[in-house]
């Protein structure tokens, strides 16, 4: 969202637990905004306890900086809980609908290409594939960047969704 | 299809003793929640507020003559107390004339309450006539706020909002009221318990960081106490003067942390910061172990972050965690109430061996005081916040707007007491001093309230002279009049090459005595010293009704010690040769 030129290394994802109010909502967006903070991705949708919602940031800066939004996401009245999943063992996953061009070198390339990625194909016109991909971010960056050169016409990506894994050992199950 | 009457059911009556109307809700709640105060301003939409107020006896409403002055009043009234203050303003113009009050009150942590009327539900967002989204527009400078859309929900929103404002670090909260929620029926509950599951601040501290700060201190060759707002607003000014006093540690306080330790004790540095004192600013400098109650490190207090006490382990009490760590990074942060954190760490303290620290800080007292110059025929800014102080024997609630002579009056006034001293410091509100003063007139009628204002900030709510006297709050009003806008001149002299651009009104500004006249009330002009005294004496003689007092000052004088923006504390400078060169 920023022009700014971030480091990956920096990438921290929240998830805040708040109760589902667009005003809370809007605070939360504010505290970025007006505190100058860098969001690159958020989302918002209900829990599955009533009148709650979890809120989903993927933000950038230093320790310093992280621990700062952290605790003033929590002085938010409604914020019942923040959890930074930068150092945890976390589940997340992002959706990415891409148009790609066929013109350059036709179909097949290309479904080969959503194949590797494990992506689906969901519309296919004269002149473009429509792509499905779901995955970490680092998977919708890089699959994004391999279509780059044949022409993305559009594209729409949701932006992270995570929680903590239950269980914080060792494991590794994608 | 037309239901036969019989069939139809029957309509519970109007007079039901247990139902009242949204607006009739409002006043009964705000009396259970002890208010006893309001400063508003009807219109449209909360005229049902008002028809309920006609005849209700609980509840003082004061009718003031601007929403923003509104804020203000209820601000003062606040500070001088410790109560929220309350105010009532109409929707769309009275709304966003009370965000200039809002703000002030947010950056000082104040616990205010403001209530504002709403175009029906069924119109919002139609840009109805008056109609403002001020929940929107007052996001960012509350605490928390709220669109009431079900009447039945009234009553717990206000006793939330009233929790909040006052619970934790305090501060403003507002509640728009739309005008078919005033007018529906509902219950009165009167359940006094409120539980917020995501507002639970914390309140004891961590007990090994406390024993912590209890042995560095302990151990500490050069420590220093630096006591900000918060030892004020969260009553913990008889802890840290016990507990300053038994470890003999110097103490210097921040522009809204004065009165929290006597500046009468021998521990009391005075303020330091941008025009703090020499000593303080040096003691800060020079410190090794720095004890931060209930401050924030403001830009105006750390000048240049690099050259800030560079070599103290720094521990840090504070009620928000957000304050910790934001501007300076602290060793021993503590969150917690100052006022239970304070005592647990004096539990486990003992009197550090520090001698040679007085002996330096002493000398420091003795080469570099504050001045008050003086002189028979005109009266010196300095001169004038002294006589003041004498003359109500540092007993007085003063009151200031901003500018020169706002840190004037925080330098020269002797504060001993809590609360005694009003000022916007985190917003730097000018228009603040006059309503705020009569605010604080009306929450403690038996002190004696002195508004020391400029002859620009006072000029921005001079409505309210009519206020002060309809109520007749005894408010004395000093103008310090040096017929400019004094801080503005004084920088663009240093900074700008003295092109001092739209800063001087010279003979523009109105007499003010006449205009005193012109409200009805007393005013009074003194141009030396004898004059001052003489109506300074009539003025506090007075305890019915307010005066204003016009005391024209020498004009060119400047306002020192001073660390200029963008230098370290130890580099403040003393003169306006000094900052010449
Ligand atoms: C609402 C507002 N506008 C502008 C300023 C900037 N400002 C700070 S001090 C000052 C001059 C105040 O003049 P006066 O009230 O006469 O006080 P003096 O400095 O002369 O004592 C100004 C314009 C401010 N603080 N607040
Ligand atoms: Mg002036």
């Amino acid at each position: 969202m920023s022009t700014t030129v971030m480091t990956k290394d920096y990438r921290h994802t929240l998830s805040v637990l708040v109760k589902h109010n667009l005003n809370t909502f809007s605070r939360i967006i504010g505290i970025f905004s007006g505190k100058g903070f860098e969001l690159e991705s958020v989302t918002f949708a209900s829990e599955a306890e009533p009148g709650m919602a979890r809120i989903t940031i993927t933000t950038y800066g230093d320790e310093k900086t992280v621990e700062q939004i952290n605790k003033h996401l929590h002085n938010v009245v409604d914020v019942l809980k923040v959890t930074d999943l930068t150092h945890k063992k976390c589940i997340e996953r992002e959706l990415a609908i891409i148009k790609v061009s066929t013109a350059k070198v036709g179909r097949p390339e290309i479904m080969l290409i959503a194949q590797a990625f494990k992506a689906k194909v969901i519309d296919i016109t004269t002149d473009k594939l429509a792509l499905e991909v779901t995955g970490n971010t680092d998977k919708v960056d890089a699959m994004i960047e391999v279509l780059k050169p044949y022409g993305i016409a559009e594209m729409s990506r949701s932006g992270s969704v995570a929680l903590k894994r239950e269980f914080q050992g060792a494991v590794n199950i994608n | 299809m037309d239901v036969p009457a019989t069939l139809k059911p029957v309509e519970k009556p109007t007079s039901d003793a247990q139902s009242h109307s949204g607006a009739e809700i409002l006043i009964k709640t705000l009396a259970d929640l002890g208010v006893d105060t309001i400063f508003g301003y009807p219109g449209g939409a909360v005229l049902p507020v008002y028809d309920a107020l006609f005849d209700n006896h609980d509840l003082k409403h004061v009718l003031v003559r601007h929403e923003q002055a509104g804020t203000h009043a209820a601000d003062g009234y606040s500070r001088a107390t410790g109560k929220p203050g309350v105010v009532l303003a109409t929707s769309g113009p009275g709304g966003t004339n009370t965000v200039t009050g809002i703000a002030t009150a947010m950056m000082d942590s104040i616990p205010l309450v403001v209530l504002t009327g709403q175009v029906p539900t069924s119109v919002i967002g139609n840009d109805a006539f008056q109609e403002a989204d001020i929940v929107g527009i007052t996001r960012p400078i509350t605490k928390q706020n709220y669109l009431v859309r079900d009447v039945n929900n009234l009553e717990s929103v206000l006793r939330e909002a009233f929790h909040i404002a006052t619970n934790g670090r305090p501060g403003p909260v507002l509640v728009d009221l739309p005008k078919d929620m005033l007018n529906t029926k509902a219950r009165f509950k009167g359940t006094k318990h409120v539980d917020i599951p995501s507002f639970k601040p914390t309140i004891h501290g961590h007990q090994p960081q406390i024993a912590k700060a209890a042995r560095m201190l302990s151990e500490a060759k050069k420590p220093l106490i630096y006591v900000g707002g918060g030892a004020i607003l969260g009553e913990a000014w008889k802890e840290v003067t016990e507990f300053a006093e038994r470890l003999n540690i110097p103490v210097t306080t921040t522009l809204m942390g004065l009165g929290a330790f006597p500046e009468s004790k021998p521990q009391s540095l005075g303020m330091l910061g941008m025009h703090g004192t020499w000593y303080a600013n040096m003691a800060m400098t020079e410190c090794d172990v720095l004890l931060a109650v209930g401050a924030r490190f403001d830009d105006r207090v750390t000048g240049r972050l690099n050259g800030f006490s560079q070599n103290s382990r720094k521990i840090h009490i504070d009620i928000d965690p957000s304050c910790i760590g934001k501007n300076v990074d602290v060793e021993v942060p503590i969150v917690g109430d100052v006022k239970r954190v304070i005592p647990a760490i004096d539990k486990l303290a003992n009197p550090p061996e520090i001698s040679e620290w007085w002996d330096t800080i002493h000398s420091w007292q003795k080469e570099h005081p504050l001045v008050v110059p003086e002189a028979d025929d005109q009266i010196y800014p300095q001169h004038m916040i002294k006589m003041i102080s004498e003359i109500t024997d540092g007993n007085a609630i003063v009151v200031t707007d901003v500018g020169q002579h706002q840190m004037w009056a925080a330098q020269h006034y002797q504060y001993n007491h809590p609360r005694s001293w009003i000022t916007s410091g985190g917003l730097g509100t000018m228009g603040f001093g006059f309503p705020a003063a009569i605010g604080a007139a009306m929450a403690c009628p038996d002190r004696d309230v002195v508004c020391i204002t400029g002859d620009g900030g006072f000029q921005m709510l001079t409505c309210e002279l009519a206020t002060a006297v309809e109520y007749k709050v005894p408010v004395k009003i000093a103008i310090m009049n040096n017929a400019c806008l004094g801080m503005v001149r004084q920088w663009q002299q240093l900074f700008f090459d003295n092109r001092t651009s739209y800063s001087v009104f010279g003979s523009n500004n109105p007499d003010f005595v006449k205009m005193a006249d012109a409200y009805g009330m007393i005013g009074m002009r003194a141009t030396n010293p004898k004059e001052m005294k003489e109506v300074l004496q009539k003025a506090m003689a007075i305890k019915d009704a307010p005066v204003l007092m016009d005391f024209s000052v020498v004009k060119e004088e400047n306002c020192y010690p001073m660390v200029p923006s963008g230098a370290a504390l130890f580099e403040m400078v003393e003169s306006d040769e000094e900052c010449k060169r």
